[in-house]
């Protein structure tokens, strides 16, 4: 059974908003049945050209109808040009998250929102295309490459749980990792909003990240931690203290010190440890 | 919240015989079977009673049935071994609709170089047996045909089958995880070489099963270890589960007539009144040649794992062959191979019952049901321009 969150199962069995906006200003049907799920949706603005309403209709699983009815939620008071921003985390996020298996959902949400918004401007005619690479979905190298940047994808499964490519008969998992060497060689940082980071930059955040933020929290339980390589994104550390020998280190290490250096330093970041 | 379970297809509960059976082997006599004192030959007996048992069930002799820890062990046994006694055959032939236990197995030894014929089945979910009789060559290994399908109880003939491959000198192996407790077997009637069981569906615990080894099957062991089971399979023998699945077995022969009476009439009820209650809807596979138990209706513009969390809301447990259910992205393969279009393998849902059921809980499903379907309709785009269409059809 999937984790849902208790935001997933309220949207999902009190579905906000459900049906179509009569002289809507934007409609949009992504998805298909043969794929499993589908979503039509509609938004029409007020006079100061904000969504005063938005609507939805779903077939799909619980995820896809409380992703749809998030979203239809989060729209509402937004101006076209704020709503055209959404990204399919934000969706998750507004839900509590989403299982990876499920990110699919969000993404189709802002599919839908995406073209409801090309339907208003009457742009839809304009966008490239793209070539299709997953047969089984009908998914195509465009659709796979921007959300490989926007979520910073870096595997096949990966790509399969946000946009359902590769998850058929699997014939093009090898074009989808040519898409992701591509965009790897063009050196594309697959977390857009940061710089690049030059590694003697990327050892000094680490650096002061450990000292301000890590060391304090660690030292109040008798623990601490030392750096004691950076190798491409690995940070290694040595655990002194407390914290070495502890069976929790190994726990420690990933939900905090890794989490906290991948928030504040990149995202890309493993943390390993090594023996003093 | 009470629970009413309608997915033993999926596992079942433990019998309150059985576990009472169980129990004492748990507690006080943990003696190992293999043992030279009597605190441990006193377990060895009872373990050769419920192999007596099991063989009972399936019209076996005691010294054909090998306990194992689940069915898939059982599967993976019987066609590892038919191609470990026969090297210079590289044929081996299924179906396509068959549990992944075998199917998957099957799939990796492709990898391995052996040659798969996966025979198709109809829109109904049935077996040509003149295509499976024109697959068997002098090459062919070792034939595993499933006896009763999980997903929808459409029953093999895997007694007819198993005849034909005997005349051509093939091995016939059936996966019979489903079949077990559920219709009449009795192997001394048939030339079925292998058969595996799991105990966790006829209300047995879950870490025990056993393979039928027809009396002078050449056999490889899967569990290369000690003398247990007569070398065919190492490892010590898990006492319990044994004494629960014998007892299991002797419970499953004595309830076989309710099973295809009482359980048969709640399920048709089931069927019958969602069909009448909910349009568009169908029966997947063959409503003639089928467990009485099983029942695999698709509710059309709807998805299953939806349909499921909203029954789940009122207790009702059951299963899908929808694709969100599963982890995977399409519908199951058994509804994909009977070529059930999308607009209704995406809804599809299994009921599989058993003689714990009530009446009143197949009435709650009733009442629960039909306006679930109606709630979910009302948020699918699809259902209301293909409604009319449908009605016309249908």
């Amino acid at each position: 059974m999937w984790e849902y969150t208790e935001k997933v199962k309220d949207h999902f069995l009190h579905p906000r908003n459900v049906g179509e906006v009569e002289e809507a200003d934007g409609v949009a049907e992504v998805g298909s049945i043969a794929c499993g799920d589908a979503l039509r949706f509609s938004f029409r603005l007020d006079e100061n050209k904000r969504i005063v309403e938005a609507k939805f209709k779903t077939f799909g699983c619980a995820s896809a109808i409380a992703a749809a009815s998030a979203l239809t939620e989060m729209v509402k008071g937004m101006s076209v040009e704020e709503a055209s921003r959404i990204t399919n985390q934000d969706i998750a996020d507004y839900l509590g998250g989403l299982p990876l298996e499920k990110m699919h959902c969000s993404v189709m949400g802002r599919e839908a929102l995406e073209k409801a918004i090309e339907d208003y401007r009457g742009t839809a005619e304009e966008k490239p295309e793209g070539k299709v690479v997953c047969e089984c979905f009908g998914v195509t190298d465009k659709e796979i490459e921007r959300a490989v940047r926007e979520n910073a994808l870096r595997t096949v499964e990966e790509i399969t749980h946000y946009t359902k490519a590769g998850g058929g008969c699997g014939s093009c998992h090898g074009a989808i990792e040519e898409i992701l060497a591509t965009l790897g060689r063009e050196g594309i940082p697959q977390a857009p909003s940061r710089p690049g980071l030059s590694n003697i930059r990327k050892i000094r955040m680490i650096q002061e990240t450990i000292e301000r933020e890590i060391r304090p929290s660690l030292k109040k339980d008798g623990g601490d931690i030392e750096l004691v390589d950076v190798v491409g994104n690995r940070v290694l550390v040595a655990t002194r203290g407390a914290c070495a020998g502890c069976v929790a280190s190994a726990q420690t290490l990933k939900h905090f010190v890794e989490s906290k250096l991948r928030e504040l330093v990149w995202p890309e970041l493993i943390v390993e440890e090594v023996s003093p | 919240m009470k629970t009413l379970y309608f997915d033993n297809n999926a596992t079942t509960r433990v019998a309150p015989e059985v576990l009472e059976a169980m129990l004492p082997y748990l507690k006080d006599f943990y003696g190992n079977p293999s043992s030279m004192h009597a605190f441990g030959g006193q377990v060895a007996v009872r373990v050769r009673e419920a192999r007596e048992q099991v063989a009972a069930l399936l019209g076996a002799q005691p010294d054909e049935i090998v306990f194992t820890s689940c069915g898939t062990e059982s599967d993976n046994a019987a066609i590892r071994s038919a191609l470990l006694q026969a090297p210079e055959k590289r044929h081996i032939v299924t179906s396509r609709v068959e549990h992944p236990a075998v199917k998957a197995l099957c799939a990796d030894l492709a990898l391995r170089g052996y040659r798969v014929t996966e025979l198709p089945v109809d829109s109904e979910g049935r077996l040509d047996l003149d295509q499976y009789r024109k697959s068997l060559t002098p090459d062919t290994a070792i034939v595993s045909l499933m006896w009763a399908n999980n997903e929808t109880g459409v029953v093999f003939p895997v007694v007819e089958a198993a005849q034909i491959a005997r005349e051509r000198g093939v091995l016939f192996h059936t996966d019979a995880v489903q079949a077990v407790g559920k219709i009449p077997i009795d192997l001394s009637k048939t030339a079925i070489d292998m058969l595996s069981l799991s105990g966790h569906k006829l209300h047995a615990p879950k870490g025990i099963g056993a393979l039928y080894l027809r009396r002078g099957t050449k056999f490889s062991p899967f569990l290369i270890g000690g003398h247990q089971e007569k070398g065919r399979r190492g490892g010590t023998e898990n006492t319990p589960g044994i004494v629960a699945l014998g007892k299991a077995c002797e419970l499953a022969a004595e309830n076989l007539e309710i099973e295809n009476t009482l359980v048969r009439r709640l399920r048709d009820r089931l069927e019958n009144r969602i069909l009448s209650l909910v349009p568009n809807t169908r029966v997947n596979g063959d409503r003639f040649n089928r467990l009485p138990n099983t029942t695999n209706i698709s509710f059309e513009f709807v998805e299953g794992e939806a349909i499921l969390l909203m029954m789940n809301e009122y207790g009702i447990c059951a299963s899908s062959g929808s694709a969100c259910t599963s982890g995977s992205l399409q519908p199951s393969h058994v509804l994909r191979s009977m070529g059930v279009p999308y607009t209704m393998a995406h809804g599809s849902i299994r009921f599989s019952l058993s003689i714990y059921n009530t009446e009143e809980e197949v009435d709650f499903v009733l009442e629960k049901v039909p306006p679930i379907i109606e709630t979910l309709r009302g948020l699918s785009p699809f259902w209301k321009e293909n409604a009319k269409v449908c009605q016309k059809t249908g």
